[in-house]
């Protein structure tokens, strides 16, 4: 199977995920975007790794997931913490850091 | 010491002594056990002393306030005694040794600049020394009674202290460093007391033209003190003034011309000499002060401590008797029509000073003159000034001349007293003016070749014509005549304080002159400073010119007699010729110096204000209004909505990618 098929798949993953978080308001769903975004990534990393056939890009792949864990942990606490004091998950009414 | 053996080979002593360049300096370590040794080697007690008083005086604040006038008294006294014993000190040395450098202390350590501040005792600065701690210490005790009811007679006392300390350390320094810094003090301590009634605006203006008019002087000065260095690589007189046969002419000239410059600035010399008049503000004994024994004379001291520099450079040399010359003319014309007795006296020492600054010019020999003159002058000035301040005490501090008028009768003491310094600033023989001023004309009537000696004798006798009616029109419109006083003036003889000291200059005025002059003393006590010249006869005998210049001035007293002691005078100036006018107006230096100096400069300030204004400030203003502009524009770039960011950062991403890829096609 041509392994470029994954590239556009992952092409198509990190287009989703981008228009996700560019159209969505919901946090939540602004959070899937990023994460699908991320997964896009790893999924290129791995099959360029593949193409090449060494495990650099395996490597990062697995480094990214790590941090993305982290992150979705950080994430998930300050849409929740962020709920609880404004009642609402929406990234548009949360504007108060501008000029 | 290294530039002093060079010029002076083995030998060169005697040699020196006789060309002229005489300013031979022992570095040779003073001291030893004898007493003399002691006295020299504490020589800056000499300016401690008075400064000490300042200081105490100064910090001491109002607790001083009832014993202050005392130390300052007794702190001027004790210089005046050091500095005798330093004389008798001096005297015990053959002539040859009596130049003596006393090495103080480092001063500017920095690399290859190396500064050392050091006293220098010789005949000269010596002389200066008691000139101006005798006079000094004089006045001191006449303004304790002059000063008596003012507030502020501690601070007074502190300035006059910090005066003679200035002036002290100005003539014993040993390098043109260490002078400059004696000769800033002079010029502050001048400034703080011109304008000493600074609650007075006019007085504080005073004092503020008179700054000016030295930081002008100033100036000159400092570009001496560079041209200098850069030509000699030293500041010590004991480097500069022996080798100054092999520098250039042109190097000479230009140090010579610098210092003229500091010198017309600080002894009021044509064309710096417009401070002098309205330093009148200060109190009177700070005019004597200022005109006897500090502050005017120093400038006569650069020059004739430079000596060498101008016996080589004889344009510069040329240049400052013509300074003399027009000074000593144009002092006496204005003094002609003064009718402030304090603004007549101002111009009378212009005018002598110029006498000094001529003598100055004419070489070796014209130096002792100048020094004997300066010297003299000291003496008959100060007890004028103190005369017309006694005057002023008993006539309720008015000034007009022309409100006085047979004073003799109840101001005995003042009379005589003035009477005798009137007597020697006429250089009637044997008072002590005549001795010397005499000595200037003649040397004057001696030195150079062609017209030049009939030019600057001929002025120098016409200035004594001059001096003779200006001055016996000043005495005898305030003792002579019919007394014209205002009604509430009651005119009594100042107290006992004020007194001995008038007698004691008076008695100096008449004296000082023969005991000076008898077997030329002085000339052979300064000798080794100034250095001996060749002394010519002058184009009129020597027999003659005494008797032309008495007769001239016995014409000039007489004139003023019959104007102004057997006719009325009225008591309201009448309009006057042209010339008396212009006198008035001192000769419009005030009006030249406006047009030339003043409205220039105002001119030039307002411009570049508005320069400053709508060019320098409208450009900085202009980019800040554009840099603020343009980021109230940008900052609508951050509407605070997390999508818009996230859409930017990815337009961003994209555009980096894309350009990546452009750039990776075209190679």
């Amino acid at each position: 199977m041509n392994a470029y098929y994954w590239l556009y798949l992952s092409s198509v993953l990190f287009a989703v995920g981008a228009t996700t978080v560019l159209v969505r308001r919901n946090a939540i769903i602004v959070f899937l975007g990023i994460e699908l975004m991320l997964n896009a990534a790893n999924l290129a990393f791995i099959t360029f790794a593949r193409l090449r056939g060494n495990l650099d890009g395996q490597v990062i792949a697995l480094f990214v997931m790590l941090v993305a864990a982290a992150e979705v942990v950080v994430g998930l606490a300050i849409i929740v913490a962020i709920f609880r004091t404004r009642r609402t998950a929406s990234v548009d009414d949360v504007n108060l850091l501008k000029y | 010491m290294t530039v002093l053996s060079a010029a002076l080979p083995a030998g060169g002593l005697v040699a020196a002594a006789r060309t002229g360049v005489a300013h031979v300096i022992e570095t040779s370590t003073i001291g030893g056990s004898t007493a003399s040794g002691t006295v020299e080697t504490w020589a800056w007690l000499l300016v401690a002393f008075p400064l000490a008083g300042a200081a105490v005086l100064l910090l001491g604040g109002r607790r001083t306030d009832r014993w202050g006038h005392w130390l300052a008294v007794a702190a001027s006294w004790a210089a005046f005694v050091w500095g005798a014993l330093l004389f008798f000190s001096l005297q015990h040395h053959p002539a040859a040794e009596r130049s003596r450098d006393l090495h103080l202390f480092t001063w500017v350590p920095a690399g290859s600049f190396h500064t050392d501040a050091g006293l220098l005792l010789d005949p000269l600065s010596v002389s200066f020394v008691l000139l101006v701690t005798f006079v000094g210490s004089l006045i001191h005790v006449y303004s304790v009674a002059y000063m008596a009811h003012d507030p502020d007679r501690r601070r007074f006392f502190a300035y006059l202290n910090f005066f003679v300390a200035s002036m002290l350390l100005l003539v014993l320094a040993d390098s043109y460093l260490l002078l400059f810094v004696g000769w800033e003090g002079v010029g502050l301590a001048s400034y703080l007391l011109i304008g000493f009634w600074n609650h007075n605006p006019a007085y504080a203006a005073a004092a503020k033209k008179a700054f000016v008019a030295n930081r002008v002087g100033d100036i000159g000065l400092s570009l001496a003190m560079m041209a200098i260095f850069a030509g000699f690589g030293s500041l010590a007189f004991r480097d500069v003034l022996p080798a100054t046969g092999h520098a250039s002419q042109g190097l000479l000239t230009g140090i010579g011309l610098a210092l003229l410059l500091g010198a017309c600035g600080k002894s009021a010399q044509f064309p710096l000499q417009s401070w002098l008049g309205d330093a009148m503000a200060g109190p009177t004994p700070v005019s004597a002060l200022i005109h006897a024994a500090t502050m005017v004379t120093a400038g006569v001291y650069l020059v004739v401590r430079s000596g060498p520099v101008y016996q080589h450079a004889p344009t510069a040399q040329l240049l400052v008797v013509i300074v003399g010359a027009v000074t000593l003319v144009f002092g006496a014309v204005v003094g002609c029509a003064k009718d402030d007795i304090k603004k007549a006296l101002a111009a009378s020492t212009m005018s002598q000073i110029g006498y000094m600054m001529l003598a100055a010019g004419l070489g070796p020999v014209g130096y002792v003159f100048a020094i004997f003159h300066l010297l003299t002058h000291g003496f008959f000035k100060a007890g004028m000034f103190l005369g017309a301040g006694s005057v002023m005490h008993g006539m309720n501090d008015s000034v007009d001349m022309r409100r006085y008028g047979g004073l003799r009768s109840t101001l005995v003491v003042t009379w005589a007293t003035f009477g005798l310094g009137w007597l020697a600033i006429l250089g009637v023989p044997p008072f002590s003016g005549f001795w010397s001023k005499d000595k200037i004309i003649e040397t004057a009537f001696a030195t150079g070749d062609g017209a030049r000696p009939w030019l600057f004798g001929g002025v120098a006798l016409l200035g004594a014509g001059l001096t003779a009616f200006y001055m016996s029109r000043l005495f005898f419109l305030t003792f002579h005549g019919r007394s014209r006083w205002t009604e509430d003036a009651r005119p009594h003889e100042s107290p006992l304080l004020m007194t001995v000291p008038m007698v004691v200059l008076a008695l100096g005025s008449a004296g000082l002159g023969v005991l000076l002059a008898a077997g030329d003393t002085f000339r052979h006590w300064l000798e080794p400073v100034t250095g001996a010249g060749a002394e010519k006869p002058p184009v009129i005998s020597s027999a003659v010119l005494p008797w032309l210049t008495l007769a001239l001035v016995a014409v000039g007293a007489a004139l003023a007699w019959r104007q102004y002691a057997t006719r009325p005078v009225p008591t309201v100036a009448p309009a006057g010729s042209l010339l008396v006018q212009a006198a008035r107006r001192d000769l419009f230096q005030d009006d030249v110096n406006e047009i030339a100096l003043m409205l220039p400069g105002q001119y030039l300030t307002r411009s570049l204000v508005f320069v400053d204004n709508r060019g320098v400030d409208g450009a900085v203003g202009g980019i800040a209004a554009l840099v603020g502009g343009l980021g109230g524009r940008l900052r609508r770039w951050q509407p605070g909505f997390v999508r818009s960011y996230a859409a930017s950062m990815l337009a961003g991403a994209l555009a980096v990618t894309l350009g990546v890829l452009a750039l990776a096609v075209r190679i």
